[in-house]
Parts: C-alpha cells; sequence; structure tokens
C-alpha cells in the first residue's frame, strides 16, 4: 500500500470548535447520488415484485443471485479504486483465470492449498502491479494498455493451461470450498466473501491515507504531486487491489464449478464496469464509493436473475440492463449539475 | 537582518532546463532563519520555478545543489520538504476541486490514529475551526465537508494559505499568494506573511505588487530571464528608487545602466 513519509503532524493546540452540524438536506444533497442509486435499485426491486410476485418472493431467486453476482461482483468493488483515480482496467477477466494457474501450478508441485491460495493471490498482485507501472510509470493510456494485457494474462494462461482445463475435485479442496462456496446462517459464502471485501474496501477508501491518496490523484493528479502525494504509486497500488481481487474472484468461480475452465472471465468484463459506473462512481476521476458500486452490482445481478426466473426470454436482459444504465447515468448527470448550483 | 542566523534554505548554482527552454541559469540563493525574502520578476523570469525546485517537485540540471539547513539535501521531494518543515502556496494553489475543505487542507498529510486509519474527524474539526480563525468565513454555508469546486476564488485562495500555515512551518513559500484577494484579504494574507517572521521562521514571498513585498520583507532579490540580476534590502532603498530599477531591469536585464 503506497505511504508518504511525511508525518501527520499538525496543530498541536486542539480546536475547542465543533464542526457546524449539517441540515438533513444538506445531508441528502451531499449523498445525493447514493440516495439516487439506493432509490433505483428499490424501484426496480418493486417493478421486479409486481411483476412476478411468486418468483421474487421466493428464496431460491436469492439464493441463485447471491451465488453467482459475487463472482464478477467482487471486482466491481475493486474497480472503483481504479476509476477514482481516473483510470480505467479491461485486464481483470484475464487476472481471474491466470491466477488460478499459479494456484494449480503451485498445487501440484507442493501440495499444499494454503500456497497454492497464496500463489493466485500473489500472480493477481504482480499483474495488477504490471497493469499501473504501465500506466503510472510509463504514462500508456490504461484503457488501451490493459486492452493489451488482456489479451496478454489470457494468452500466457492459454498457453500455459494448454488450452485445456483443470479439474478441481480432489478431497484436499473440501476445506477451501466450503469456506468459498459453503453457507454461513443460510447465506451462501460467495456473498458473505463479497460483503466483507466490501466492508475492508470501504475502510481502505474512507479511512486510509492511501484512500484519501485514491480521491486527490483521481481529482487531481498535478495538485496531488505538489502537494507531496506519490501519484505513481497510489496508481499502481490501486491497480495492484484489483488484481487481488480478481485473482480471488477467479478462485471463488472455478471452486464453484470445481473446475478452471481456460475461458475462466470472459463475458463478465463489462458487468463490474457497469455496476461502477450505475453506483455513481465519476468516469473523470475524484467521485466514487464502494457501496455505491456494492449496489450497482445488486442491481445488474438482479436484472440477470430476474428477467430469467420471471420467464422473459435472455435477450430481454440486454433491454433492462441497457434501460436501467441509461436512465440512472441520465439522473446521475442530472443531480450532479444540480449539486454544482 | 541578523546576518549570523543560520542559512535553512540555500541553491547553489542552480540550472533547470525544461526541454529548449533554460528556466533557471546558474542560480545562487539562500534564505535565513527569520528572513522573510522576496523575490521580485517578470512573468516567465523563473521565480515559480525556483519555489517548486526549493520544495522537491523539480531537481536541479546536474551541477547544480539544493542544499537544507546546510547539508546538501538527497532524494529531495515534496513529501521530504514537507516533513522538514517546508509548505508552500502554490500559484497554481495545488486544490483537488472535487474534494472538501478538509481533505484539501490536509493533502498529502493526513493525520491518522494508532491504528492507523485517518482521523477523520480531527481533520474536519480543525478545518472547520481554521476556516472560522485564519479565514475568517463565518457564514454558515462555509462548512469543512463542502467541496472546494463551490467556492469563490478568494475563499479558494483562503483554502490554500491556511493550509501552508497552520502546520506551523519553518519555512513558508508564497508564490503570488495575493492573486485575486480582495482589498482586506490581501492585507491579511501580508500579516501572515508578517507573523511567520514573529514565530522565528523563514518565508519567501512572491508577488508582482511591490508594494505588497516592500514593507513586509528583510531583502529583495530580483530575478530576471533565470539569472538572479541583483539583490538588496529595502534599508538601503527607497520604493521610487525600487520601481525604477526594476524598470532598468526589465530592459536591459541588469539592475544599473
Ligand atoms: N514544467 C515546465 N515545462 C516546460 N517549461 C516550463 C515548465 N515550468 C516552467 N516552464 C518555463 O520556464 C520559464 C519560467 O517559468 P516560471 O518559473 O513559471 O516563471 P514565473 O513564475 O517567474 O512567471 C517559462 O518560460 C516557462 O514557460
Ligand atoms: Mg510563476
Amino acid at each position: 500500500m503506497a505511504k508518504t513519509d511525511i508525518p501527520p503532524s499538525v496543530d498541536e493546540h486542539p480546536a475547542v470548535d465543533a464542526v457546524p452540524r449539517i441540515s438533513a438536506r444538506l445531508f441528502l444533497r451531499r449523498h445525493a447520488l447514493t440516495t439516487g442509486t439506493v432509490v433505483i435499485a428499490i424501484l426496480m426491486w418493486t417493478i421486479f415484485v409486481t411483476a412476478a410476485p411468486d418468483v421474487f418472493l421466493s428464496s431460491s431467486i436469492y439464493n441463485a443471485f447471491a451465488t453467482t453476482t459475487p463472482l464478477w461482483g467482487m471486482m466491481a468493488l475493486a474497480l472503483t479504486f481504479v476509476v477514482i483515480t481516473r483510470e480505467m482496467d479491461l485486464s481483470f477477466v484475464s487476472v481471474m483465470a491466470l491466477g488460478m494457474v499459479g494456484f494449480t501450478r503451485v498445487f501440484d508441485w507442493t501440495g499444499n492449498v494454503f500456497l497454492a491460495i497464496l500463489a493466485c493471490l500473489i500472480v493477481g498482485l504482480a499483474c495488477g502491479c504490471f497493469n499501473g507501472f504501465l500506466v503510472a510509470i510509463l504514462g500508456i493510456p490504461s484503457l488501451v494498455i490493459t486492452l493489451g494485457t488482456m489479451f496478454f494474462f489470457r494468452g500466457i494462461e492459454m498457453v500455459l493451461l494448454d488450452g485445456s482445463g483443470v479439474a478441481l475435485t480432489g478431497d484436499e479442496f473440501t476445506g477451501l470450498r466450503n469456506a468459498l462456496n459453503g453457507q454461513t446462517a443460510g447465506i451462501p459464502n460467495e456473498m458473505v466473501w463479497m460483503v466483507v471485501i466490501g466492508v475492508v474496501l470501504w475502510l481502505v477508501l474512507n479511512r486510509t491515507r492511501f484512500g484519501a491518496h485514491l480521491f486527490v490523484v483521481g481529482d487531481n493528479a498535478d495538485s496531488a504531486r505538489m502537494m507531496g502525494v506519490r501519484v505513481a504509486r497510489v496508481k499502481i497500488a490501486a491497480f495492484g487491489t484489483l488484481g487481488v481481487v480478481a485473482a480471488f474472484s477467479g478462485l471463488v468461480a472455478s471452486m464453484q464449478s470445481s473446475y478452471l475452465w481456460p475461458t475462466l472471465g470472459e463475458g463478465s468484463l463489462l458487468l463490474p464496469i457497469a455496476a461502477v459506473f450505475l453506483g455513481g462512481t465519476s468516469v473523470f476521476g475524484g467521485i466514487g464509493t464502494v457501496f455505491g458500486s456494492f449496489l450497482g452490482a445488486l442491481m445488474v445481478g438482479s436484472i440477470q436473475a430476474g428477467v430469467i426466473s420471471a420467464g422473459m426470454d435472455g435477450f430481454y436482459t440486454q433491454l433492462f440492463f441497457g434501460m436501467v444504465i441509461i436512465i440512472s447515468l441520465v439522473l446521475q448527470t442530472l443531480i450532479s449539475r444540480r449539486m454544482r448550483h | 537582518m541578523d546576518e549570523t542566523a543560520p542559512v535553512v534554505m540555500e541553491l547553489h548554482n542552480v540550472s533547470k532546463t525544461f526541454g529548449e527552454v533554460q528556466a533557471l541559469r546558474d542560480v545562487n540563493f539562500h534564505v535565513r532563519q527569520g528572513e522573510i525574502v522576496g523575490l521580485l520578476g517578470d512573468n516567465g523570469s523563473g521565480k515559480s520555478t525556483m519555489v517548486k525546485m526549493m520544495m522537491g517537485y523539480h531537481q536541479p540540471d546536474p551541477g547544480g545543489e539544493v542544499r537544507f539547513d546546510d547539508e546538501p539535501v538527497r532524494g529531495w521531494s515534496v513529501a521530504k520538504a514537507r516533513s522538514l518543515g517546508i509548505e508552500t502556496v502554490y500559484q497554481e494553489r495545488a486544490l483537488a476541486d472535487l474534494q472538501s475543505v478538509w481533505r484539501n487542507m490536509f493533502m498529502g498529510r493526513e493525520p491518522v490514529n494508532r491504528f492507523g486509519l485517518l482521523d477523520t474527524r480531527r481533520m474536519r474539526r480543525e478545518a472547520a475551526a481554521l476556516m472560522k480563525g485564519h479565514m475568517g468565513f463565518t457564514s454558515g454555508a462555509v462548512h469543512p465537508d463542502n467541496v472546494v469546486q463551490t467556492m469563490s476564488g478568494g475563499e479558494k485562495q483562503g483554502v490554500a494559505i491556511t493550509r501552508a500555515l497552520h502546520f506551523h512551518a519553518r519555512l513558508v513559500l508564497l508564490d503570488e499568494p495575493t492573486m485575486g484577494l480582495s482589498l482586506s484579504e490581501t492585507q491579511k494574507t501580508l500579516d501572515f506573511v508578517r507573523s511567520i517572521k514573529e514565530a522565528g521562521h523563514s518565508a519567501v514571498l512572491i508577488d508582482h505588487n511591490i508594494n505588497h513585498v516592500y514593507p513586509v520583507v528583510d531583502r529583495l532579490v530580483v530575478l530576471d530571464r533565470g539569472s538572479i540580476a541583483g539583490e538588496f534590502s529595502p534599508s538601503e532603498i527607497t520604493l521610487d528608487e525600487l520601481t525604477d530599477r526594476l524598470r532598468t531591469v526589465a530592459r536591459t536585464g541588469q539592475m544599473e545602466e
């Protein structure tokens, strides 16, 4: 994690004045984007319940939803960091699979599940930091270069796997599978992990110096640099965080299917990106919340689950996606514009 | 000014080249403890580059040296400069427009508690107190949670100035701090600069208005096209003579004809 070594010593005499209270109206204004996302999410759910009450009032759909959405939703949470710094990453879907190559290789060599997990996460971290290096040190636009690394990481994985999958059915994996894909208090562990990662990332974003630097780097990198923030390091750490979470998602997904598909992650690129923007994180950097991305992921996931469960044709999914994304972004723009005046 | 006071910051034979442009040429410059140095010069003469050089934002071309507390600095960076007690009001202001006042106030220097977590309560509380005290914002509309973008030009400047002053830096660099300020805000800013000296600390003040600089500083340094053209103390020269000489510098590049 990026650190600056400026000791945070400030005024010795404690301020007696308390921070002025803010009115409820101001509070709502300040959190208008999050409020808007919550409202849209609730509205959408209400529509689903009204349209197909027997589907949306039974628990089975929520179960299915809670096991599939986190597989890409966790990455949406970490992608928030990257987008806040005003960058983008397209390669995380390939990192999911490449991390698992690290897992299976190290497991074959050592027979140790713990080491295999570690290898998986380290591969993810390395991929993320490599992206960060290309973007922050060499200054290559992230949208372009991560398109390159998306193919590159996928290519390495395909070559190493020789294009064929790996079965993960051994008894050694039982404990891991229970931890990742079991249930806790009736809730699928996939969702539990997504919540845990969300809480951790929220804490990092809002309560650490690294988190504070993510915002200022995305807002105005020159200002951040002039104030002593190590801009390149912050960006590399953001990409690195996403790499680790992507590798972990790959592990969860592979353990769920007891099989490492060489195509793991393909097709789930756009869902996390949609979730991040639905959650109110700005493509211009400097603004974003982990909670918003969490809600965004729930919305995207529920459309997916909802359309199919309601017995509609799958192609309605895209129609709904499109509508929800367009409506949300129009609302967000209107809200932000009002906040500025 | 006490000529025996220790030198805090020194530029020794410093040059800086940006591609084709030589912004600084063999500059020798120093600031003593408790001294306020005024830096005068036309637009593009290299004043801001000098400030950023002292602050570790730019590195000097080979051969030049930045010295702090009589030691050549190694691995000089903004973070290091700030940790040693140098703060700057940049000409560009260096604010993050979409962030709150308190996040701007503590940018790059956020206090943490013993668990390494941000002390957001303290930051908001201190930002509120500073806004009332230093900046004299009394209107209830100005809250430490307000984003900088919504503030007026003068208020933004106030944030940048307050930020540089409340860390009790040993050396404060002010690059055109009064630009765009009202008469009373300008007066307050110049009072701040005087208070730096009263606290025994040092400052470098850049301002296009000689009437602002002249009464405040102990020494004046004139920069012309990247080189030091001359230096003198206000006690040896009247304001009128100074104005004359600056005109001469602008025309000929020399202090005297
Ligand atoms: N980062 C930079 N890249 C290229 N040229 C620069 C840069 N910073 C300053 N310069 C050039 O250096 C010269 C001095 O600029 P500056 O220090 O800003 O002058 P001043 O502050 O006295 O107006 C100018 O010609 C300016 O264009
Ligand atoms: Mg300047």
